[in-house]
Order: structure tokens, then C-alpha cells, then sequence
């Protein structure tokens, strides 16, 4: 204390200078650390909620308030925390524990956005661009071994939810209640929002025939252009051919294929980093 | 403008000005003058303060400005946990009953780092900048901002300490927030990542009310500790350019802490408890320049210096609504 009494005031406001030059680089020095997960790759890999811009725009755009989490009816969507760096706060979907099934329709996640991080012309899961899934391990899958499934997809543990239509189209319903009893697993193929949204619209277009005996009327991308995933005979290496599930071009990476594949860990991943480099944050 | 213009220059770090006493108008340095004679007075102040020091009254206005932060708080939390719709998002951005809403410093990074602003986000911002500038700008620390109340407990902890020796308080150039503030907006600019959002322990806070606890917290328990043991509320003091954002915002709003001259027997109470107490330097003994005064734009509103004034020279004030308050 003595010899902090004889400091010269121009001693002082030097020592004063220099804890606050510190405190300046230690604030912006810590806040700067958040590149490097950027850096690393890391965040590329994110699954992010529909309609998300490329992930540098996404990034900069996201204002990190938590309102898509907040409208999502299945709770797809969770807030990264600090190890994402700049991306903390930031939305993103662990697919394989709760993929994105749309079942809110409309998008939710989109409408709530405030700042446009989520693309706001996106109307429809069609227009979507997500990623794409990806059959990453067909020995593993059921369908190439040739077995069925009989129980549920992911055990009675499994706390994802999905919406089964037939049995209450406003409210999902969780994944471990709905056993499944199939000769051939198709579960990718059967859940596959996309592919069940092309069905309701043929069964539509079926029903206004007979009655009406015209087209229902739909706005454009309402019905789903493209099919997403089927599954196909497949030629293996050994010259047998077995049925496999094959990613198709209307694919928009909502990863309900990944979450509800009974295989461990899954035979199908979406992969996200294509879009999250090039997206305006839909399809075209 | 002259008062706007100085309170902005010490809201941006500046020491403030000195006002010659030849400068002052004939009856302030009248009331100057006359302060030194009336010893009766000082002297019932002084027991009154002894007395005060001994039972520790209540801070009222500190309770009820606590009870606002947490329900604000609770109320986003609540919100979401019922799904009532009411106040939905965080701190960062949110939606009053279905009303954008936008925290003007993260909507600055935002639109600094995107370069492109959607109208929603216009519109949040725009009611958020009429709500502070109505309510006092810096207000948003001390009624609303999750980490002022707990820098409040750390605050007291840090002076149970400091008089046992066992912290410091190191003083750094009130500057720095300044130069922080526009380093961020510089790297929001350059990067197009918001850069400060990364460590705003008021995003982090309210996130993790909100959506549950994570890693992040440990940044926010870092500053709490610095505050605790180097720095007497450091944070909001020397750096965080939120509570400069606002600051600017309340450099012309209507509410203000109202100093009043004849009242003041220049105890120092209030600058004793205030977290910005440059602003107070006009209650030091020979400093005021007119017998009222508005404190300027760093004061948060907090309204301790209220409480502590044992002789009611400063009260709230909201131009326009005369003694309506």
C-alpha cells in the first residue's frame, strides 16, 4: 500500500493506461476466440432449421433470440452453446434425436424468424434445402439384410416425436407409442415427410376427380414436384439383388429418415454442408 | 444541447467539466457560500446518517426495481414454459404479444454484420428505441438486464471483502467501453459474424433462463469473479457496450434523476452507491453550475442514489408531467 502512496500521477495514469489497454484486449481477445470453431470445420456439419441462409449469411443474420425453438411443435430445434463460437445462441437440429417433420405445415420456424436468418419467401417443405440424406452404411440397413420391423423404431426409450396423420394430424405423437409391424423395413421410405405430402395430394387430386370432377386447386410447391426417397431393387457386389432405400432429387435434408432408422447407429445421414456452403436458403 | 452534448462527452469516458465558479449564476454561488454556515444542520444530517448506517433501512425503490428485472425476466420464461404466447424470444429479440421486438445493440450487430435489414427487424428496433428513449435508456440495465442483478450481489459481496482487504478495485478508463463499443461494430462490419454477441452476458443470461442452462455460463461466472475480487462492477462499468447503446438512446430522454441544489448538503451517500458515479460529480461541494440539475445520460435510473439521499436533493423527474410524480 506504502508504495502504491508514492506513485506520481503521471505513474498512475500510466498503470491506468495499461489495465484498460488489458481489459480491451481481454474482452475482444475473448469474444474473437468464438472463430475458432468456425475455423475448425465444426459448424459446417450443423443441421440448420428450415429455410436457413448459407451459414456465413445465417450467421450474421441470427439474431439469437430462440423464437423458431419456441414455435417448433416437435422441438426440433435447440440453441448451440458456446463450444460453436460465433455460433452460440444459434439454432440448429440434431436430426437423429428429433428431426424437423414439418409438422407444423406452414413452417413456424420461418414466420417467427425477426431478422430474416431464416429466409422468409419459403412457403412450403418442398421448397426447403436443408441437405440431402445419404445411405452412408446399406449393410447395416434392414431392408438389404431382408428383414422387417416388428416394435418400435427406437426402442421404448426413444423420446422423438413424429407426426402420424391417421391418428392425430395437429398433434405429433411420440415415436416409442407407435410400434411398427412391416415385413420389409420402409420406415425412411413411410415417414418420409415429402413422400407422405406427395401421397395426400394424390389421394386429393383422386378425390376431387370422382366429386368434381376437376383438379384441386393448389398454390405452386404446396404439392411436393419432386419424390424424395424409394426404395429400389439394387444390384450388390455380389450380384443379388436387394432392395435399398435410394435418396432422390426432391430430398431437402429434414433428416426424419435419420431419426426413425432402427438400424444403430443409422444407415442414413443427412448431409448438410453442400447446402449450408451454397443455399440462398431454398431451392430455387 | 449544451447539457445533451456534455452528458454524451462523460457518457463516452470524459471527465466532467468543471465549471468555474465566475461562470455560475449569481444565486448558485450564493447557495454555495451559505452551505459552510449552517452547522445545525450538519449536524442533525450527520446523526441522522450514523442512525441510518446502524438499522439499514430498506432500499424500497431497489426492491421494487428488483421485483421488475426478475418478473421481465420470469415473464419470458413463463411465457415459453406455458406456451402462452405472451412475451416469446429472449432479451436478444422477442415478440410482445405477437409485437417485434429488437434489442437495439443486438440489432446494430445484426445489421452491421448482414448488411441487409428485414422489416421486421426495422420495426422491433424502432419500438424498442421509442420505449428506452421514453423510458431513460441506460433504465434497460438496472430494470431489465439479467447480469445487473446479479453484478448487484457480487457488487455486495465485493465490498463485505474490500473491507476486509481480501479484494481490489482497479480503476480503468471509462474509455475503454468506448473503444469497445466500437471495436465490436468495427468487427460486426469487417467479419459479418456478431462478434460481441459471443460473450454478451446479457444474451447468455437470458438464453440460458430461457432454454436452459450451458457451457456458456462459466463466461458470465468468469466476469462475476473478476468484479468480485479486481474490479468493483467492472463489466457494466469499463465495458459493456450494451449499456452504451442505451446510454446514447437516454442522452435526451424525458426521464431523468433530478438533482436539486438547495437540498444537497453534499454528504456524498448517493455517490457512494451509484454504479456510474461520474455523473454525481455535480453534488461534490462547490461543483453545481445551476441550482437544478439533470444527471446525465450514463445514469441507469437505478434510483439507489434516491433512497440514499438523506435530504432529498435528488428525485425522479419526467419532463412534461411537472410534479405529477
Amino acid at each position: 500500500m506504502s508504495k502504491k502512496a508514492r506513485l506520481t500521477p503521471a505513474q498512475r495514469a500510466r498503470r491506468r493506461f495499461l489495465a484498460s489497454l488489458a481489459l480491451t484486449a481481454g474482452v475482444a481477445g475473448a469474444s474473437l476466440l468464438g472463430y475458432l470453431p468456425l475455423a475448425s470445420g465444426r459448424l459446417e456439419q450443423r443441421l440448420r432449421p428450415p429455410g436457413a441462409l448459407r451459414e456465413d449469411d445465417f450467421l450474421a443474420a441470427c439474431i439469437k433470440c430462440g423464437q423458431c425453438v419456441q414455435v417448433c411443435p416437435v422441438e426440433a430445434i435447440k440453441l448451440s452453446d458456446l463450444d460453436d463460437g460465433f455460433g452460440v445462441g444459434v439454432p440448429h437440429i440434431e436430426a437423429r434425436d428429433q428431426a424437423c417433420d414439418f409438422s407444423c405445415d406452414g413452417l413456424q420456424c420461418v414466420l417467427a424468424c425477426p431478422t430474416g436468418a431464416l429466409i422468409h419467401e419459403i412457403a412450403f417443405p418442398s421448397q426447403v434445402d436443408m441437405g440431402a440424406a445419404k445411405v452412408v452404411a446399406p449393410t447395416r440397413c434392414l431392408a438389404v439384410q431382408g428383414k422387417g420391423i416388428k416394435g418400435t423404431a427406437r426402442g421404448p426409450d426413444f423420446e422423438g416425436r413424429l407426426r402420424y396423420a391417421e391418428i392425430d394430424r395437429w398433434h405429433p405423437q411420440p415415436v416409442a407409442e407407435h410400434p411398427y409391424d412391416l415385413e420389409l423395413c420402409d420406415l425412411c421410405v413411410r415417414q418420409c415427410p415429402i413422400e407422405i405430402s406427395i401421397a395426400e395430394c394424390a389421394r386429393e387430386d383422386e378425390k376431387h376427380r370422382e366429386s368434381l370432377g376437376r383438379v384441386a386447386q393448389r398454390q405452386p410447391g404446396e404439392c411436393p414436384p419432386r419424390h424424395a426417397i424409394e426404395l429400389r431393387a439394387v444390384e450388390g457386389s455380389d450380384g443379388v439383388k436387394r432392395m435399398q432405400p435410394v435418396i432422390l432429387d426432391g430430398c431437402v435434408g429434414c433428416g426424419v429418415c435419420e431419426m426413425i432408422c432402427p438400424a444403430e447407429p443409422s444407415v442414413i445421414v443427412i448431409d448438410s454442408k453442400e447446402s449450408r456452403r451454397s443455399s440462398r436458403g431454398m431451392r430455387a | 444541447m449544451s447539457r445533451v452534448m456534455e452528458s454524451l462527452r462523460v457518457l463516452f469516458g470524459g471527465t466532467p467539466r468543471r465549471v468555474d465558479k465566475k461562470d455560475m449564476p449569481a444565486e448558485v454561488r450564493e447557495v454555495h457560500r451559505q452551505k459552510v454556515g449552517d452547522k445545525e444542520r450538519i449536524a442533525a444530517l450527520r446523526a441522522e446518517l450514523a442512525h441510518k448506517a446502524e438499522h439499514r433501512p430498506p432500499e424500497k425503490k431497489r426492491r421494487l426495481r428488483w421485483t421488475v428485472l426478475i418478473a421481465v425476466n420470469l415473464l419470458f420464461v413463463l411465457s415459453y414454459y406455458f406456451d402462452v404466447q405472451l412475451l416469446e424470444g429472449a432479451l436478444t429479440a422477442s415478440r410482445f404479444a405477437g409485437f417485434h421486438l429488437a434489442d437495439l445493440n443486438s440489432a446494430l450487430q445484426v445489421m452491421l454484420a448482414f448488411k441487409h435489414v428485414v422489416i421486421n427487424l426495422l420495426i422491433g428496433t424502432t419500438t424498442v428505441f421509442i420505449m428506452w428513449w421514453l423510458m431513460g435508456g441506460r433504465s434497460f440495465c438496472s430494470w431489465v438486464c439479467p447480469y445487473h442483478l446479479l453484478a448487484e450481489w457480487a457488487e455486495m459481496l465485493h465490498l463485505k471483502l474490500r473491507a476486509r482487504g481480501m479484494a481490489r478495485d482497479i480503476q480503468f478508463d471509462r474509455r475503454t467501453r468506448t473503444w469497445l463499443w466500437l471495436l465490436f461494430a468495427a468487427l460486426a462490419l469487417a467479419t459479418g459474424y456478431t462478434v460481441y454477441e459471443t460473450i454478451s452476458p446479457t444474451g447468455i443470461l437470458s438464453r440460458a433462463l430461457i432454454y436452459g442452462p450451458g457451457v456458456a455460463l462459466v463466461w458470465v461466472a468468469l466476469l462475476l469473479l473478476f468484479e468480485i475480487f479486481f474490479s468493483r462492477r467492472a463489466w457494466c462499468r469499463y465495458a459493456c457496450p450494451i449499456g452504451l447503446t442505451y446510454g446514447i438512446v437516454g442522452a435526451t430522454s424525458p426521464f431523468t434523476v433530478h438533482y436539486s441544489l438547495p437540498n444537497c448538503f453534499h454528504e456524498g451517500e448517493c455517490r457512494k452507491v451509484c454504479l456510474v458515479p461520474h455523473v454525481l460529480d455535480t453534488v461534490i461541494k462547490g461543483r453545481a453550475a445551476a441550482m437544478e440539475v439533470d444527471i446525465g445520460a450514463d445514469c441507469t435510473r437505478c434510483l439507489r442514489c434516491v433512497d440514499a439521499c438523506p435530504t432529498g436533493a435528488l428525485s425522479i423527474k419526467y419532463k412534461g408531467l411537472g410534479d405529477l410524480l
